[in-house]
């Protein structure tokens, strides 16, 4: 408005931007809903290191596991969330890749709107269920595999037996992981899959492409960062999934890359959530401040992403 | 389309109207009562603490909100022990719910939600025996003794039909398999007083001190009770300890208590928790119990846990005071004892005990 | 050469090509033949019960393998490596449907036992043992998601204007980043975090619905910013530009066209972010408490809500478990219900309010 009421008395002066009133205060709104997460951030950042302080200074004795300090004790922790992870995307990736690619252009416009719908259902499933499934169903039902695979490729390291009793091994704690983090990265995929420009996609078929090659030159190109960010929120959820592995996991204080003993590295989160009602004064503190270093290991897992994502920077609508 | 479209409007209405015709029929099912339940009781309690005090806990409060009508709510949030206490000290909780009594420590604290210069009591409500249980394909009757299960849980003893096993079921046919043992992953009271029992009565095989922790890197961790109850019934020879009143699907081996081979019972657990001296140096109301794991009498078992309700001697709120008092008193009493024996599976109170508890619950304000 | 001997077939249209049924009828052939495998080990005495889910994992392996080779040798290596693509996608698709399909078997199997009428009309107010509903732990979840989504969504979605539209420099930068790492912070921690900010005020007895909200609130708004920007993003710098030149004023373009424009993708990435949280246990059990009655009121007294509802129930079995665990169940089959009927609703709104372009 105000502007508006100067501007004629400025001919002189080249003309200046408009500046609207619904402008400005869309714009302040925007800035302030942004400004505000960095607010809960910072404030959830402060309480994390508050609350770690006494842990990160504690005496040896104070630390539970007989633990010597807190890095000897978050040690095993740390190894196992990013191990139990980066199993978990190792199952995941392709087969959310495939699910996605299969949905947006594969399967027959109708049957994939239902799958997909499907999908999208099952990031619904709350992690309690997915851990009582795991338990209850795929331990059981997957641990005379295990006990094969010890038996005739034991050699390997990775499937070093003894074989657990019970199938609660981390290799099925990623499992479980797995199938719980593909909906969510499935999705987000999906969504950046039928963003692909029909333009690029109909030249390359007009010029005789393959559907592999279609897809190969004009889709994937485009939907790299898109498929990175999937791939993070899975990720996200992987190395904060809590109950689930809480209840399927069978932890042990122990750094190894056996897939299917009974002594299995723990993570942060699983070990939050079993320790965390049982816990008082210091032994708290270091609950919270295992908490903090998940923060971290999250913050750089995703400045590792946002950097691959910068460095090849696709081309998107707004930029 | 039509049809989708019509269908999915239907789904959203359905589910609108469940979700906003809903108030909960048994609730408003008592009319009058509120006022009328015989007592002069209003308002709501709530407690924080054991796990495995659950089931009994909701059971209580059914009896006690049944008893006093509409106006009076007890809540009861399972999270653990360890909260329950923290809680009850920073006044986050009118009561506590314990599997182990306050520590030293803890009962010089100041608890914010009791009067000045006032301190905390503990009552012993629920007793639970621990059972040996375990999981192998037509075995029955297995008889243990103390040696023997620290042996197998600290993994000296890995297979079935080990000499020290056999030595004691000569007439039973073990399998040659390994042994499976099944723990808990997180902290609980049910691993303190199992260990408690194993470091006093097999100190030559269980070197560890008594914990909440499980101490060695043993077989199989499950969370809670109901975790390693579903892990041992999911996998063929297995064993585990576990309260007693989830075993319900295993076997329960029996235990060598002075020399004899004796069957778990609740009357056993009680007797020993009976028999077994209060702690030293604390308020004549307080009822923490130092349980004697070495008696050997016909029929003990002394592999059993005493869980807690942890209440203010003096609360700064009197009505608070009131409830807490006739909750307290009704959970001690003969009819609570008997409705979680029946619901939560554990043993009742020992007579003497309970009439111990009843009077210290009245010293309550 | 090689096209010339191709070329034989009588219509050369369709020469060098697998037939179109082909691969369908070699991806049941190869099923019939592991379940003739497994059905043979069973027969036998190897294996004591049929494995389904192995016949279909190995024929699906088999027509893999089948498919690419077949068409190597009538059409060719870029139609094999088609081919081979095509057959790696249907399979990562049945493989992740076993697991899921399992599951809500699982869920609807067990859980179909107590839903019934008394499960949606009463709560566990007095009841021990079998019996009661879950009426209080449904209205909680639907008051406490709710009032969640009611925080995130305004500040989610305006963030993620605020980082397309107009965010650059530095401030764009840092929440950007910093929304990853809000995607990282373990729930329960998202609980204590609420919890300890409520108990600054309220003193350390507060458990209230509300700071569940706040708590799931800060597991929410980065799922809405990351996705809804990613949506976002892909809108065609054309209609900006074209809506400029039209003289439309930046914020109403944002509202008028794209927002429109992208409103499917952005209610799949509000349910999506509503998915995530509806299920969350840990930090509902630290915030908003448990009990078995029914309370109304968001911001006073402890709230039920249906994971907590599910995992207590799984957590404290009395000595019968059976009704526990039903009750649980039925839980579980109520939450994927409810998630169900909002993503209808989404749907439904997206279908409504987007653009009738295609």
């Amino acid at each position: 408005m105000t502007a508006s009421a100067e501007s004629p008395t400025k001919t002189a002066t080249p003309p200046k931007a408009v500046i609207r009133i619904g402008d400005r205060v869309f714009s302040l709104a925007t800035v302030l809903s942004g400004s505000l997460i960095l607010v809960v951030l910072a404030a959830t950042a402060v309480f994390l290191i508050v609350q770690s302080l006494p842990a990160l200074t504690a005496k040896p004795g104070q630390i539970p596991n007989d633990a010597a300090n807190f890095w000897v004790y978050v040690g095993p922790l740390v190894f196992g969330t990013v191990w139990a992870a980066l199993l978990a995307l190792i199952i995941a990736t392709p087969l959310s890749i495939g699910i996605a690619l299969f949905i947006s252009h594969y399967a027959p416009r109708r049957i994939s709107q239902l799958l997909g719908y499907i999908i999208d259902l099952l990031a619904a499933v709350p992690s309690v269920v997915f851990g009582l499934w795991g338990v209850l169903v795929l331990a059981k039902f997957i641990q005379p595999f295990y006990t094969t695979l010890v038996n005739t490729l034991g050699w390997i390291p990775l499937f070093q037996g003894p074989v657990s009793g019970t199938g609660k091994t981390i290799l099925t704690a990623a499992i479980v992981l797995a199938v719980m983090i593909l909906p969510i990265m499935t999705a987000v995929m999906r969504e950046i899959f039928l963003q692909a420009p029909r333009l690029h996609e109909e030249a390359a078929l007009a010029l005789g492409a393959t559907r592999w090659e279609m897809i190969q030159m004009a889709v994937l190109p485009f939907a790299r960062s898109g498929m990175v960010s999937g791939i993070m929120l899975g990720l996200g959820r992987a190395l904060g999934e809590t109950l689930a592995i809480a209840i399927v996991l069978s932890p042990a204080t122990v750094i190894n890359v056996f897939l299917l003993t009974s002594q299995n590295p723990n993570t942060i989160a699983a070990n939050i959530a079993t320790q965390f009602p049982e816990a008082q004064g210091v032994a708290l503190n270091t609950l919270i401040a295992s908490g903090l270093v998940l923060f971290v290991i999250t913050l750089l897992v995703n400045m590792a992403a946002r950097f691959i994502v910068n460095r090849r920077k696709a081309f998107s609508g707004a930029n | 389309m039509n049809i989708k479209r019509v269908g999915s409007i239907a789904a959203i209405a359905l589910v609108g109207t469940i979700a906003l015709s809903s108030c909960a029929s048994n609730e408003d099912a008592a009319p009058g009562s509120s006022s009328s339940g015989g007592t002069s009781l209003s308002g709501t309690i709530n407690g924080i603490g054991s796990s495995a005090q659950g089931v009994a806990e909701t059971t209580w409060a059914a009896g006690f909100q049944e008893a006093n009508g509409t106006g009076v709510t007890v809540n009861y949030d399972p999270q653990g022990s360890g909260a329950g206490r923290t809680s009850f000290i920073s006044g986050a909780a009118d009561f506590a719910g314990s599997d182990a009594a306050l520590s030293d420590d803890e009962i010089k604290s100041t608890f914010a939600g009791c009067a000045a210069d006032s301190k905390a009591i503990d009552l012993p409500v629920y007793i639970s025996p621990i059972a040996v249980a375990y999981n192998v394909d037509g075995l029955k009757d297995l008889i243990l003794d103390a040696d023997t299960i620290a042996g197998i849980f600290s993994g000296k003893i890995t297979k079935w039909n080990d000499s020290a096993i056999t030595k004691l079921n000569p007439d039973a046919t073990l399998p040659s398999a390994s042994i499976t043992v099944v723990h808990r992953s997180d902290d609980s009271g049910t691993t303190q007083n199992f260990t408690e029992y194993l470091a006093a009565e097999a100190k030559s095989v269980w070197t560890k001190p008594a914990s909440q922790t499980f101490p060695y890197s043993v077989g199989d961790a499950a969370k809670g009770t109901s975790g390693v109850a579903d892990a041992t019934k999911n996998s063929k020879n297995s064993i585990t300890y576990i309260d007693e009143s989830a075993a319900t699907g295993l076997s329960v081996s029996q235990l060598v208590v002075g020399g004899t081979a004796t069957k778990i019972s609740a009357d056993g657990a009680a007797a020993v928790v009976a028999k077994s001296p209060l702690v030293e140096g604390r308020a004549d109301n307080d009822l923490a119990i130092n349980i004697d794991r070495t008696l050997t009498d016909s029929g003990d078992w002394p592999m059993v846990l005493v869980s807690y309700m942890i209440a203010c001697d003096t609360y700064k709120d009197s009505a608070k005071g009131d409830l807490v008092k006739a909750y307290a008193t009704y959970a001690a009493s003969d009819a609570g004892q008997k409705a979680a024996a029946a619901q939560a599976g554990s043993a009742p109170l020992d007579s003497d005990l309970a009439a111990k508890v009843a009077t210290a619950a009245a010293t309550i304000k | 050469m090689s096209v010339a001997v191709r070329n034989t077939s009588a219509n050369t249209l369709t020469a060098g090509k697998l037939p179109k049924g082909a691969p369908w009828g070699l991806l049941i052939v190869s099923w019939l033949i592991f379940i003739g495998v497994f059905a043979l080990l069973q027969a036998s005495g190897t294996t004591t019960d049929f494995n389904v889910v192995g016949a279909f994992f190995f024929g699906t392996i088999l027509f893999d393998i089948l498919i690419v080779v077949i068409s190597m040798v009538v059409e060719g290596g870029r139609k094999a490596k088609d081919r081979l693509v095509t057959s790696l996608v249907t399979t990562a698709f049945i493989i992740t449907l076993l697991p899921l399909i399992s599951l809500i078997y699982t869920v609807i199997s067990r859980g179909v036992a107590r839903f019934d009428s008394a499960y949606f009309n009463e709560s566990m107010r007095n009841v021990i043992g079998a019996g009661g509903g879950a009426v209080h732990a449904i209205v909680g979840t639907l008051e406490v998601t709710a009032f969640a989504a009611l925080i995130s969504i305004p500040i989610g979605l305006l963030t993620s204007i605020y980082l397309v539209e107009y965010g650059r420099g530095r401030l764009a930068r840092a929440i950007t980043f910093f929304v990853d790492v809000m995607t990282g912070i373990p729930s329960i921690v998202a609980g204590l975090f609420a919890y300890s900010l409520f108990a600054l005020f309220a003193g350390p007895s507060i458990r209230a619905g509300i700071v569940g909200s706040v708590a799931l609130s800060v597991l929410m708004i980065p799922v809405v910013v990351r996705s809804s920007e990613e949506i976002l993003k892909i809108v065609p710098n054309e209609l900006r530009e074209a809506s400029y030149a039209l003289g439309v004023p930046k914020w109403l373009t944002i509202v008028k066209i794209i927002l429109p424009t992208s409103i499917a993708g952005l209610t799949t990435g509000v349910m999506l972010a509503i998915s995530r949280v509806i299920g969350e246990t840990a930090p509902l059990l630290i915030t908003t408490g448990f009990t078995t009655s029914m309370n109304y009121d968001l911001f006073s007294d402890r709230m039920m809500t249906l994971p907590v509802f599910v995992y207590t129930q799984y957590a404290n079995q009395g000595p019968d478990a059976t009704p526990f665990l039903e009750r649980a169940w039925t839980g579980a089959l109520v939450l994927i219900l409810i998630v169900m009927a909002l993503n209808l609703l989404a749907r439904l709104i997206g279908r409504l309010f987007s653009p009738k372009l295609r």
